[in-house]
């Protein structure tokens, strides 16, 4: 991006999980969820983060919200380093970044009522100071994400999935945020609901100047929200693209097989499916070279000793990848 | 940019379940689970014995009376009388007392200290170890034996018998309290309201314990009615209360050496033990169904 500081950047984002030994004396073995993952988002800005599950593209919202530590890297919020700041330096800041999680069940308390759940964040950061300004802010959220106003005297499980959802989105407003990471937000709902909720996701953006990271394994649902696109693969990005020159010209083999994955609404229809053999390998004993060339149609002999480094290919494009005039798809 | 057009909002207005009806839910919550109302009832029954046990045409039940002893179930006494001559009629009310007691109270102590060595182990890491430990420790003496041995340390009294089984019981709310703390910490509702700023006090008490209480509740009502037979067991073998209080354990200890000739008198205590432990164990079944929320009687 030009110039101006972006709201969140993540720079060489590493996070390891170790795992437990079986024996004393067993070498300690470690899960590389996220492996040197950079990059930025502007204000008012959307990039999606798209990979299949596994890949740590959860794990690097949960790192940039301050739910687990990096194992090594930075997080900026607006240019201030949040990553190594002591939960009581962390808290106040919380309120700049919120977020909304995919399972619209679990992520509501079902001992609460609407009311409690959006008094909750408000109160924590005592952005209303008498009961009737409280209840001014919970009704205006609720019209934020077009709730009904009598929503707020209910309990979760008296609402639909969609609806929780709103709920949910409603919560992560309440703190009047500058970043909303939505970790697969819409990718438990029905279709016809999913189209809402991105909608609503959508306008609320336009609307309050929100950037959205917006994590997510479904290719579709990024191509009418999204600003920017990073393409994730076991913990690394593989290429990074603004939305347009993705969809119209993919680099990377995965990206390329990711998009040939995405439905078309079109019988008659009839594409070059790029099908992926085997399965992601572990994440624990990772390949050597290129992390794809297990699974890539394309691999060769330098894939398997040198890990490629991401490079510009466009003026707005760039790929992890050894191939070169090789675009395809 | 968001060119996906659908029937804007659809869902939104008609589609919210109409609240359930709140009156008579406890009706409907008996009716459904007849486990709470004949184990609730039976529960009520005895602990209206035990209250109103001075106005039930009871006589001093520590009374001797060598004139009139070991008289069967006859009109003066309705259940007779023991080898000392005392009511067994009055002894068995007010043992109801000591058994009550005994069976609440290390209920509510032990889900009282439960949680929190349960949220103190979910919540402080380091100290999970430690705490897990000696539970197992704990858990490892079987609770009769645990009980008899604390006993032996202090005189028998209803307040010592209380503390001996507490601490047997403990460990296993305490576990159970662990167990959900750590899955509950993992929910994206915690995690959310981490997010939003919410203090761990303030977690703690809104998102954890709400969410812990039912399988609580429930393990509570267990705790109770084991609490109730060893504290019979430890009177029965005169390692608990003092032989002259009235306590079913005791009179079932004294009427053991004659209960071939008179066995009314370890029956008739014997009975209402019985019926005191199936009645809340039944209201502990009833409750765990009707409270697991994947049998749809959640919240009720």
């Amino acid at each position: 991006m030009s110039g101006a500081v972006p709201v969140i950047e993540v720079r060489e984002l590493k996070k390891y999980f170790p795992l437990p030994r079986r024996y004393p004396a067993q070498a300690a073995a470690r899960v590389h969820a996220v492996d040197g993952v950079s990059f930025a988002i502007g204000r008012g800005e959307t990039l999606s983060l798209v990979g299949e599950s596994g890949c740590g593209k959860s794990t690097v919202g949960r790192t940039i919200l301050g739910l687990t530590r990096p194992t090594a890297g930075e997080v900026r919020l607006d240019g201030v380093r949040i990553d190594n700041l002591p939960a009581g330096r962390l808290r106040p800041l919380r309120r700049r970044m919120q977020v909304v999680f995919q399972d619209p069940f679990s992520s509501l308390n079902p001992r609460l009522s609407v009311r409690e759940i959006l008094a909750e964040p408000i109160a924590n950061f005592t952005l209303a100071r008498t009961r009737g300004e409280l209840a001014e802010r919970i009704a205006g959220l609720l019209e934020k994400v077009r709730l009904p106003a009598d929503a707020a005297g209910r309990f979760p499980h008296e609402f639909s999935g969609g609806q929780r959802q709103r709920i949910g989105i409603a919560r992560a407003l309440a703190t009047e945020p500058e970043v909303i990471i939505c970790d697969e937000a819409v990718s438990a709902l029905d279709v016809s609901v999913k189209a809402q909720i991105v909608n609503l996701l959508s306008d609320l953006q336009d609307e309050l100047g929100l950037s959205l990271l917006f994590i997510t394994h479904d290719l579709a649902i990024v191509e009418h929200l999204t600003h920017r696109v990073a393409v994730m693969y076991l913990g690394r990005i593989v290429e990074a693209a603004d939305r347009r020159s993705l969809f119209a010209r993919a680099w990377h083999p995965y990206t390329q097989a990711l998009l040939s994955a995405v439905p078309v609404p079109d019988p008659a229809a009839r594409r070059r499916r790029t099908i992926l053999k085997g399965d992601v390998p572990s994440p624990v004993n990772l390949p050597t070279g290129c992390r794809f060339h297990t699974r890539c149609p394309h691999a060769f002999a330098r894939c398997r000793s040198e890990e490629p480094e991401l490079r510009p290919v466009g003026d707005a494009q760039w790929v992890a990848c050894h191939l070169d005039a090789r675009p395809g798809g | 940019m968001s060119e996906i057009t659908l029937p804007e909002e659809a869902e939104a207005l008609p589609e919210i379940l109409p609240a359930p009806a709140s009156h008579g839910r406890i009706v409907g919550l008996a009716l459904r689970h007849p486990g709470i109302a004949i184990g609730g009832a039976l529960i009520a029954v005895m602990t209206f014995l035990a209250i109103a046990a001075p106005w039930l045409g009871t006589v001093d039940p520590e009374a001797l009376d060598p004139a009139n002893m070991l008289i069967g179930p006859s009109a003066g006494h309705w259940f007779g009388t023991d080898m000392l001559g005392r009511d067994i009629y009055s002894r068995v009310l007010y043992g109801a007392r000591v058994s009550l007691v005994v069976g609440f109270a290390v209920a509510a102590l032990s889900s009282v200290g439960g949680m929190a060595i349960g949220l103190v182990s979910g919540f402080i890491r380091p100290l999970d170890p430690v705490l897990m430990r000696i539970m197992d420790g704990v858990m490892a003496i079987p609770a009769i034996l645990l009980a008899i041995a604390l006993m032996a340390l202090t005189q028998g009294s209803v307040g010592n018998v209380i503390i001996a089984i507490t601490v047997s019981q403990i460990p296993q709310v305490a576990r159970l309290v662990r167990g959900m703390v750590l899955g509950l910490r993992e929910q994206p509702f915690v995690e959310a309201a981490i997010a939003a700023g919410t203090r761990t006090p303030r977690l703690i008490w809104r998102h954890i314990v709400p969410n812990t209480l039912a399988p609580v509740i429930v393990q509570a009502t267990y705790v109770c009615a084991s609490a109730m037979i060893i504290e019979a067991i430890l009177d029965f073998i005169g390692a608990g209360t003092p032989p002259v209080v009235p306590s079913w354990g005791n009179i079932m200890a004294e009427g053991r050496a004659l209960w071939q000739v008179k066995p009314f008198i370890v029956f008739i205590p014997a009975i209402f033990l019985s019926v005191t432990v199936l009645a809340v164990n039944l209201l502990g079944d009833g409750m765990r169904d009707a409270l697991d929320p994947r049998q749809g009687g959640r919240r009720a």
